[in-house]
Formats: C-alpha cells, structure tokens, sequence
C-alpha cells in the first residue's frame, strides 16, 4: 500500500508537467488551429537556456528562470507565431504540421550541435528531503511540482474565466468572427495564447528537468504525452488538461510497477484510445456537433 | 394514389430549442411541393432530419411505402432520393464533368466492378446529357472549385440528377444565382419534372419562384407547419404574412 | 503532348533503371532506400493526398512488412510469397487502423495513427519471441526468384525498381479507375459524397488498407535491402518523415512522393558536408520551405505561373 501511494505521488508530479505542456498545446488549438508538433522541444528549450544562464553567465536558479522565460516569450512565443504559424494558418492545418516538425527537428538538433548529446542533470527549486507520512516516503519536489501546476492551471482559469483579457480570449477560441465584430483585437489575443503557451513550457521544463535531466531528445516523449493528456482530459477545457495530465503520469507509474514495464509508454495511448472510442470530445471536453 | 414521401410528426430538438417541432407532410408522385418560411423556421434543419445528416429526435419518413426513418444519408441516396446543400457543395478539386460522373457512378454495380471498370464507370453518357441540358458545357473541363458561384451551384444541382432519382430535395436552389439565370433555372426543373419523372421538394425564398413553380407549398414557422395548400392561397393567408412580417 | 509525356516518362524510367550501374555501394545503398521509400509514399498519398485523411502510422506499416519479410524470408520462404504476405498483412491492419478515422478526425486522427505507431513499435521492441526486440533479427537473405539471385546491390536495386514501376503502375490504374474519382469527393467533401451515394466507410476503410499495403511491400523490401532489422526505423519519427515526404513533395500528386522521398532521404545525405549540424539545417529547411511552398515542391510551376499572371 505504502508503495502503491508513493508511485500515485511521483506519478503526479509528471503528470502535472504533462498537464502544463498540454495546457499549452489546447490554448494554441484554441487561439489558433495550430497543431504544434515542436511542444515537447518548447519544453526542452528553456531547460537548456536555463543551464546555459546558470552555468556559462553564472546566475542563480530563480534569475535563469526568470530570463529563460524572457528568451522563451519572444523565441517560441512571438517569433513562432509571426514566422510560422501566421504565414501558414490559411493552409489548413497539414502544412503547418509539416513546418513544427521540421521546426522540432532543427531546435533539436541545434541544441545537440550547441550542447552535444550528452545527458546533464538539472537543479531542483525544491529541496531533495523525504518527508515520511504515515510510513509514506514523499518526496518534496513531488509534492511541490504537483502544488505548482495545479495553482498554475487554477490561475490560468481564473484569468480566463474572470479577467476582461481572458473572456475575450474565450470568445476568440469559440467563434473567431464573432469576436472581431464584437471589437476583440483577435491577433492580439491569439498572441497572448502563444506567450502563455512559452510560459507553461517553461514552468514545465522548471519542474521536469530535475527528474528527466536534460537531453537534447527529452521533448519526444514528453510532446506525445501532452498531446495524449490533451485528449484524453477533453480538448476544449483547461481543466481537462490538467486530469488527463495527472491520469496519464498515475497510470503509467502503477502500470509500469505491476503490469509491464515493457508497455509502459503504451499507457497514454491506451487511455487515449478508450477516449476517443467511447468520448472522443475527451473526458470534461463539450461536444462540438459537426457541420452540415 | 399512394404518397411517394410521406413525413409524420418530425422532431428535432438543439438543447431547449426545438428547431423542429412536429411537422408532417407527404409528396405526390410528380409533385413540386415548395417549403417556405422565415429564415430560423427550421426548414434546412428539417430536410437534414429527413435525409439523416442530423438524427431527428422522433418521427418517422416513408419513401415510396417504405419505411426509411433512421437509415442514413447513404442508403437515402441509394433508394433513389437525391439533394442539394444550403451552402455551395461540389467536390472543388475534381473537373465539372468528373463532379456529374462520381455523383452517379456508385448507382451502378458493385465496388468491386467499379475497380474494374472503364473510368468513366459507363456514366459518361449520362454526364455529357446532363451538361447539356444545364447548358454548362463550356466549363465542363474546369476544376468545379475554380467556377462562379452562379456556376458552382448549377454543377451542385445537376449532381443530385445524375442518378435519376424519384424525388429530389433542394435547399434554396436560386440563392446567390444571377436574376437573369432564375427563369432559366425554372425551366430546368419543370422539364426534369415532365421529363424525368423527378417530384422535387423545394426551400426557396424567392415567393416568385416558389409561386410559379410549386404545384403545393407548406410554411413553416418556429419550428411547426403553419399553413399549406396551393400557391395562390398562400398568397392570401393572413397567417404566412404574420410569420413573415413577424407581426 | 499526351505522347510526349508518356515519351518522358519512359526515358526517365529507363535512366532511373541505368543510372546506379556506376554508383559505389553506399551510393546504391541510398539510392535503393530512395527508391523504397518512394514505394510507401505513393500508398500512404493515397490516404492523404488523394483521400484526405490524415495518418502517422505509415512508419509501422514500412515495420510490420518489413518484419514479415525477416521472419518469412528466414524460415525459407520465397520473396514470391512474401511480397503478397506483406502486402495482404498491412492491408488488414490498415482496415482496423480506419476504424478510428471513421469517428474522429484532423488532429484527432493524427494521433490515433501516430499512437498505433507506437504500439507497434512496442510490440517491436517487447516481443522479443517473435521479433528479437531491441536486438533485431540479423542475417536477412536477399531475394531469389525463380532462380535468379539479387543478391548484389546492383540487382538489388534493379529487382526494387520493378517493384516500384508495378506498384506505382497499379496505384496509376487504381486513380483512373472510379475508385479515384470516390476517393477525391470523400476528400472534398465527405458530407455531399454520401449525398450522392458513395460509401464514405468503405473508401476511407480502402484509403487506409491500400496505402498501408503500399507501406507493406516497401518494408518487404527495406529488411532484404538493410538485411537488418530492429524496432528503430518504424518508429513514430519515421512515420512523421514520411507525413512530411508526401506533404513536402506534394501531396495529391502523382510523382509527389518520388520528390518527397529525395528529401527525406537524399537531402540529408547532401548535408552531410555539414557534419553535426546536417540535420538541423535539414528541420530549418523544411519549415522554409513550407512557409514558402505549403503545397509541396511540385506546387513550384503553378506558383511561378500564378506569380506571372
């Protein structure tokens, strides 16, 4: 039993990373129509540009967090929008799965021409204590990475359910031409999802690299399990993200200890697969009916 | 004389709004019954109830003595019903003549024999006769999507003739269509009517159209037949003028 | 001007069919791979070019053929037999993998394929029985047809050549025929197809089977070619380059896949001047090159045309 809750916690913790990557993925599919393929290299990213700020400028965790994030807003936030996405959106959604392929391809393998392919391990924000409850060894970065994004996701609802900015986003995930008669500068809104979406890649990184390490190809299974996490949670709700997130980390962890490490990666896929045979609008997801 | 469709009690409902509400009606062999009614009055929606692109909520549709509620799009098409879209639907990457042959081809044989058969799966024929009595024989040979609006929809009704069907239905046929085409568009049906044996039930909003070429028309209104009888008498009733001017 | 391009295209093949006779063997190793390739690009343009679905599943189909072909070919089996096999195999895994194209779509589909592409390559990987696991299986025969061996990469290439004029031939055929013509309205407008009585589920099912045994009959060709196989080539990148082989060289079109397949195969080779950095000169390319030409390098004439104009 102590050991079947010790592998909920730990799976929790990666599933809030997932969570926060999928977040990212459902507000830019919202915003924009953007499938973007290149989401587990967001994440990546900031990890390296993080040890970069910390090792070769010498500055602490919390500050190369702080530009890691800054570089993260124009780079994968502004610059991505404006050089990509915009120039292909009116293609339809096949180019511009192409174009954050070949983008995921070349961060990737510029990180590895930059920082080779060796494996670097990352420093944690929280301390590598073991709190012991009930006989239930807990580590605090666990619980401090699950704590983390849940408030992120929590804050990022109540910006968009409550603030005039977030609202007006809604309205431009939910029906484009309505938005721009009803005056909402929809390119700035849509902007803003870009931004956010760099942001919770960047938290993301903050909270997984000390498990994961950092290595050029960590994006590769992290992109697929924010995808699936997105699915599975329901694409058109926040908090859907967040429950597929969790439930994806959970599972994997349980099935990885008692079924089969073998099939461990399949567990998403499984889940996702039950998903969209028996919900394909995802778990907390709304239906859309299709168009005639 | 038996009804060729015949619609009984007809329900859909979107969440609270009851977009249908009950509506039944049947189509003589050989009719053109028209359907009109305000934008809103549940028209489109009811043809979609009908020919199984929505699943209508209660309700039943007989076609031909048949009972066919339920069946789907496909197997609608496949007993001899064909339509025609609101909005423009032709395939856009495929040549005029190319849209005319698909529309008919899966009518012949099995998928088997068409894997096999000539390309033109024998329908060539048909296609070239088709062409010629919607006169669009200049654009034959262009990509569908590359045509007029004006163009687009002409190509969109002949398809629904291609399989020589019993009875087609026609989601306002002459919105977006030159004024000077309308008349011309009118004849067609009539001779499809006389000639081919096609009963046709017609959404327009044109009331001059509907007037000189239905033999019945029906109104719909939020969602419930409000009226019907022949054109003239629509004209009169002080009902559909109410429904219209929302008086 | 019909004749000409039946002239042209003969003497492309006829110089495709001679030009590897002076290559080393490297040359003829990737030109072999180009050619193999290209094979599982025209099915799987087939289901995205020409039937608007969407797969990332192509890569487990060049897998599951390619398997078939290792444990088929090394228990004695003639290639006579292991092509068809191949081919019939992907087939019917590719009929299944329609099943989830029937309920979702756009994206959802994307990761559907992408996901049964993982759990092949799980199965790959875990089934060790069967398929070595992460060992492989070594020591792969090349082919021998009625007597005659294609055993040097020479005879290789010219049997994987045939191959391809077949299968390309059969696909050439399968377009003509009405088939073609259903599964352009299914990618058009599947709404108004049904309308108009064709069946959406048997052609999307048939879009996925055909080019999925495509995928097949070029992994029977691939595991002779590398006499090697192990999990790591079917793996969801491969399925993504191959996406983007279809994509990049033009999907729906006819020779897309042929232009496609030098880039995903030969372009990289090319950049190997650049040594570390090959292929992320490669992944900037391809983004340019689609937020220059989203319609694929043979959209390039109808672009300067239109630019003209």
């Amino acid at each position: 039993m102590t050991d079947f809750l010790q592998l909920v916690i730990a799976g929790m913790a990666t599933g809030g990373c997932y969570a926060l990557a999928a977040l990212g993925f459902t507000l830019l599919w919202q915003a924009s129509g953007t499938v973007n393929f290149a989401l587990g290299e967001m994440v990546m990213l900031p990890a390296f540009l993080m040890l970069f700020f910390i090792n070769v400028v010498g500055l602490a965790l919390p500050l190369a967090f702080v530009a890691a994030v800054g570089v993260a807003l124009v780079v994968m936030g502004w610059g991505f929008k404006v050089a990509i996405v915009d120039p292909l959106i009116r293609h339809g959604v096949i180019p511009l799965v192409i174009a954050t392929l070949g983008l995921s391809i070349a961060m990737k393998q510029t990180v590895k021409g930059v920082a080779t392919a060796q494996v670097r391990t990352f420093p944690s924000i929280f301390s590598d204590t073991l709190l012991n409850v009930g006989g239930v060894h807990v580590s605090v970065g666990d619980i401090g990475t699950v704590v983390v994004a849940c408030a992120l996701v929590a804050g990022l609802q109540a910006f968009l359910g409550r603030t005039l900015t977030g609202r007006a986003m809604q309205a431009v995930a939910q029906n484009r031409d309505a938005a721009v008669v009803l005056g909402i500068n929809v390119e700035r809104m849509v902007l803003y999802a870009f931004l956010i979406n760099a942001l919770l890649a960047a938290v993301a990184a903050l909270l997984i690299t000390p498990v994961y390490l950092a290595k050029f190809d960590m994006g590769d299974t992290l992109g697929l399990k924010a995808f699936y996490a997105a699915i599975i949670g329901g694409f058109n709700n926040s908090r859907g993200a967040l429950l597929g997130g969790l439930l994806v980390g959970v599972m994997e962890n349980l099935v990885g200890a008692y079924v089969s490490s073998g099939y461990k990666e399949g567990v998403a896929l499984a889940l996702f697969m039950v998903v969209i045979v028996f919900r394909p609008q995802g778990l907390l997801g709304t239906v859309v009916e299709r168009k005639v | 004389m038996r009804a060729l469709l015949e619609v009984r009690d007809i329900r859909k409902a979107y969440g609270a709004i009851r977009a249908v509400d009950g509506v039944s009606f049947s189509v003589a062999p050989g009719e053109i019954l028209g359907v009109i009614g305000p934008n809103g009055s549940g028209k489109t929606t009811m043809f979609n109830a009908i020919l199984g692109q929505v699943k209508p909520d209660a309700g039943e549709v007989m076609f031909e003595g048949r009972d066919v509620s339920g069946i789907g799009a496909l197997a609608l098409a496949r007993r001899g019903i064909g339509r025609t879209f609101q909005s423009l639907q032709v395939f856009g990457g495929l040549s005029v003549r190319d849209n005319l042959i698909v529309a008919g081809q899966e009518f012949v044989g099995s998928a088997g024999s068409r894997l096999f058969a000539r390309p033109d799966a024998g329908m060539g024929q048909r296609a070239d006769e088709i062409i010629e009595l919607f006169r669009i024989g200049h654009v034959a040979h262009l990509a569908a999507g590359s045509l007029s609006y004006g163009q687009q929809k002409l190509v969109d009704i002949a398809m629904a003739f291609m399989a020589r069907p019993r009875l087609v239905l026609l989601d306002e046929p002459c919105a977006g269509v030159n004024p000077a085409l309308i008349d011309e568009l009118m004849d067609l049906l009539r001779r499809l009517n006389r000639e081919q044996g096609a009963s046709f039930v017609v959404i327009e909003h044109n009331m001059d159209f509907v007037m000189r070429l239905c033999s019945r028309v029906i109104c719909l209104a939020m969602g419930t037949m409000l009226a019907q009888g022949l054109p003239e008498e629509m004209q009169g009733n002080r009902a559909v003028l109410e429904a219209y001017l929302g008086v | 001007m019909k004749y000409l391009r039946w002239v042209a295209l003969l003497a492309v093949s006829v110089a495709l069919y001679f030009a590897p006779g002076q290559m080393k063997s490297y040359g003829l190793y990737i030109t072999t791979l180009w050619v193999v390739y290209w094979i599982a690009g025209v099915g799987l343009n087939l289901t995205v070019g020409y039937a608007g679905q969407i797969s990332l599943g192509q890569g487990a189909f060049l897998g599951i053929g390619a398997y078939t072909a290792a444990v088929l070919s090394k228990a004695g089996v003639s290639y006579l037999a292991i092509f068809p096999t191949a081919a019939l195999v992907c087939f019917a895994i590719g009929l299944l993998l329609g099943f989830p194209a029937l309920r979702v779509q756009h994206h959802y589909l994307a990761f559907a394929t992408l996901g049964f592409n993982m759990l092949v390559f799980l199965f790959l990987r875990n089934e060790e029985w069967l398929t070595g696991g992460t060992f492989g299986l070594n020591n792969i025969p090349r082919p021998v047809i009625f007597d005659v061996r294609f055993t040097r990469p020479l005879d290789f290439y010219h049997l994987s050549f045939v191959v391809l004029v077949v299968m390309g031939g059969v696909m050439a055929w399968l377009l003509r025929s009405p088939w073609g013509r259903a599964f352009a309205a299914l990618r058009d407008n599947p709404i108004r197809a049904e309308s108009v009585g064709i069946n959406t589920t048997f052609y999307t099912l048939m879009a996925f089977a055909i080019g999925a045994a495509y995928g097949g009959v070029a992994g029977a060709l691939f595991a002779p070619l590398v006499q090697f196989v192990e999990p790591a080539p079917f793996s969801v990148a491969n399925s993504l380059s191959m996406l983007l082989m279809v994509i990049a060289g033009g999907s729906g079109r006819f020779f897309g896949p042929a232009v496609g397949a030098v880039i995903v195969v030969l372009l990289p080779e090319w950049l190997r001047v650049a040594q570390d950095w090959y292929l992320a000169i490669f992944g900037v390319l391809i983004v340019l090159m689609m937020v220059w030409l989203p319609g694929g390098l043979l959209s390039l004439p109808d672009r300067l045309r239109g630019r003209r104009a």
